[in-house]
């Protein structure tokens, strides 16, 4: 294989992960805070996306303006969703919350299919559309803005995380919320700006994609999942390492549409997450569980 | 004394139920994709089947009845579509049915249908539906050979030998493939590279990376929106001029909207509602055309479709067969069904037969071209 055809791969790879590594890093946001899986992830994605044309639609604000408010717009269904479905049942068990975001995940996507209709739907490129030719390979611009993107959203999330006071606040909840409580750390609170955490980065996952790849109503339920299986890959426990194992997922497919057969594309991303599960059980960046008994 | 009583109240009885059976309304069973992923199908039959309806009982009805369509959503579901069979056979008691959107949900309505022996005409694309022949089963849309045959026929005519091809992974994809593959070599062209894609995959760069490296003359992608105009896009983005070919599948102006200025410069074959105003003046579908097309935009507010046109050329043929027949038992519309000769429909002029219950062949698509943002009719 030439270098062409390589870089072309990993750029595919590279773009599509990236809005798998987003969805990953808002499921392991809330997974840490909450010991939640969100399964309304997916839909954050995809109201980022969708709403970022809607808003285009409606108001005409600009493309950057209305991708700022879909974004926005979708922290807030973050925020909306906990104080209205997760916190008045809280004291539940997780597998029942689980079951609840698993509701949101289908009203959300019924109240859009129901707003603005089935189609599917698309937003210009952020620079224009004229690929840009690398040693022997042409990138789109677009892909250039979501990788860049999703790294910005990934640095500023380590620095939120390591540096600020709220982001290691969260992260003592997601230790031990009992000490976290102790030390006068409002646990809900947390609870709260993770949702909207997570709501925030699948927006963006959503929007910065949609103009490459379009949009639609249910298009949320197979980013959700790649996410999770991105999760998975990278570890759940890790934000960052769920992060990486979506762009890791992403090239996997990428190679295995272009190398193996495109017939098994989806097969092989999830071979090779069973096999990490069997060789890895906590993901290849996750910390070996050490819990004793 | 008793006798009498008993003879004037029957005779009562059978007067009013004489007198009720004039006016029952003729009931024609429909089941279709309203909803789930076909929807872009099944919303335009849906509507197609109600404004019919209502002209049609607006103009006096069928034999000095009403014509009621009773209309099922399948959701895009098999099990869902089976159910609304059952439903329409046994509680409805229709006289005959359209449906199912899908190939897959009609090859399972298929059966019951036959063996409650009452016609059925499907929208839906694929060969198997009319192939071996089902006594009570017809369908409207061209069938996906037809649409290969005038693929290649134009792939031809311009020397193109070397092949790519690129389907979806779903029925429609799959009886695509089967038919490129066999016809493919019967027009002397190479198969240099056999791609597939998801439905809902949005990044198809690898597989055409792959078929960038093949050098193929020609690339003919076999899918319906979005996957097809995701390709069409990222056909640009790699800088690709090999020339594309897209299915059927994809002649509705929303795929020139999705793909946007990758839309440029494709080839595909369609009926000929796309291009109905560049019908030559005395082509004979040109007037029905236009006047589904006014009527449709007229009542829906929304850009008509080919789709559409499959169900409006359904309830039509069953219209025409229960005319023909001048009454309306299953039996007698099935046998006028398959003798309907020079009907025209939107989606050609139908020519049935005992062996032949779709009735069209490949002259009931016409090639274009998207240019500029719209479908230019290519000289046949």
């Amino acid at each position: 294989m030439d270098l062409g055809t390589f870089l072309q791969f990993l750029a595919a790879g590279l773009t599509v992960g990236s809005t798998y590594g987003l969805a990953a890093l808002g499921f392991t946001i809330i997974f840490n805070t909450t010991g939640i899986i969100n399964f309304a992830q997916g839909e954050f994605v995809m109201l980022g996306g969708l709403l970022a044309v809607v808003f285009m639609h409606w108001l005409d604000p600009g493309l950057p303006a209305a991708v700022v408010l879909a974004v926005l717009a979708t922290t807030i269904v973050g925020l909306v969703m906990e104080r209205l479905t997760i916190r008045p049942v809280q004291h539940t068990s997780v597998i029942n919350l689980i079951i609840v975001t698993i509701g949101v995940s289908i009203t959300i996507r019924g109240l859009m299919m129901l707003l603005w209709g089935k189609d599917t739907y698309v937003l210009p490129a952020f620079s224009g559309t004229t690929p840009i030719p690398i040693l022997g390979a042409t990138i789109a611009p677009q892909s250039f803005w979501i990788l860049g993107i999703t790294l910005l959203v990934l640095a500023a999330m380590r620095y939120f995380f390591s540096r600020t006071i709220f982001g290691r606040a969260m992260l003592a909840c997601s230790f031990e919320p009992k000490a976290a409580r102790l030390m006068g750390i409002s646990v809900e609170r947390m609870v709260m700006a993770s949702f909207m955490l997570s709501a925030f980065v699948g927006a963006v996952g959503g929007a910065i994609l949609t103009p490459l790849t379009m949009t639609s109503y249910d298009v949320g339920v197979l980013l959700g999942l790649k996410g999770f299986a991105a999760c998975i890959l990278g570890g759940l426990g890790n934000p960052f390492g769920a992060a990486a194992g979506g762009l890791l997922l992403g090239v996997l497919e990428a190679f295995g549409a272009g190398l193996i057969s495109s017939a098994y594309k989806d097969a092989i991303a999830f071979v090779v997450i069973l096999a990490i599960l069997l060789w890895r059980p906590s993901g290849l960046f996750g910390a070996p569980d050490t819990e004793r008994v | 004394m008793f006798r009498r009583l008993l003879a004037v109240t029957t005779a009562f009885v059978l007067g009013t139920f004489s007198v009720a059976s004039a006016a029952e309304p003729i009931k024609i069973g429909a089941i279709l994709s309203a909803t789930g992923p076909a929807s872009f199908l099944g919303e335009p039959q849906r509507n197609t089947l109600l404004m019919l309806q209502d002209q049609i009982n607006e103009q006096g009805g069928l034999l000095g009845r009403p014509l009621e369509v009773i209309i099922y959503d399948d959701e895009t579901e098999v099990n869902r579509a089976v159910a609304a069979a059952n439903r329409l056979l046994s509680r409805d008691r229709v006289v005959a049915a359209i449906g199912a959107t899908t190939s897959g949900n009609t090859l399972a309505i298929m059966p019951r249908f036959s063996s409650a022996r009452i016609p059925l005409v499907s929208m839906a694309a694929a060969e198997r539906i009319v192939k071996p022949i089902n006594p009570w089963v017809f369908k409207t849309p061209q069938s996906d050979r037809h649409a290969v045959l005038r693929i290649l026929g134009h792939a031809q005519a311009l020397g193109f030998t070397d092949i790519a091809i690129l389907t979806v992974s779903d029925g429609f994809g799959q009886a695509g493939r089967e038919v490129l593959q066999e016809l493919l070599p019967e027009f002397g062209m190479n198969l240099v590279a056999d791609e597939i894609y998801g439905p809902r995959d949005t990044d198809m760069t690898p597989q055409l990376t792959k078929i960038r490296g093949l050098s193929p003359d020609a690339i003919i992608v076999w899918g319906t929106n979005p996957g097809p105009a995701v390709i069409a896009r990222n056909r640009v983005q790699l800088g690709m001029q090999t020339p594309m070919y897209m299915s059927h599948g994809v002649a509705s102006k929303r795929f020139i909207e999705l793909a946007g200025e990758a839309a440029e410069g494709l080839i595909l074959p369609a009926g000929r509602l796309a291009v109905a105003d560049q019908l030559p003046e005395d082509h004979p579908q040109k007037e029905l055309l236009l006047e589904y097309i006014q009527a449709y935009e007229t009542r829906f507010n929304a850009e008509v479709s080919t789709f559409g046109g499959y169900a409006f050329d359904a309830l039509k043929l069953i219209v025409e067969a229960i005319t023909k027949a001048g009454e309306a038992t299953p039996q007698a519309i099935r046998d006028n069904l398959q003798q309907i000769s020079g009907f025209i429909g939107t989606g050609g002029i139908f020519e049935m037969s005992p062996e032949d219950h779709n009735g069209l062949d490949e002259k009931a698509f016409v090639m274009v071209r998207i240019t500029d943002g719209d479908w230019e009719l290519l000289v046949e």
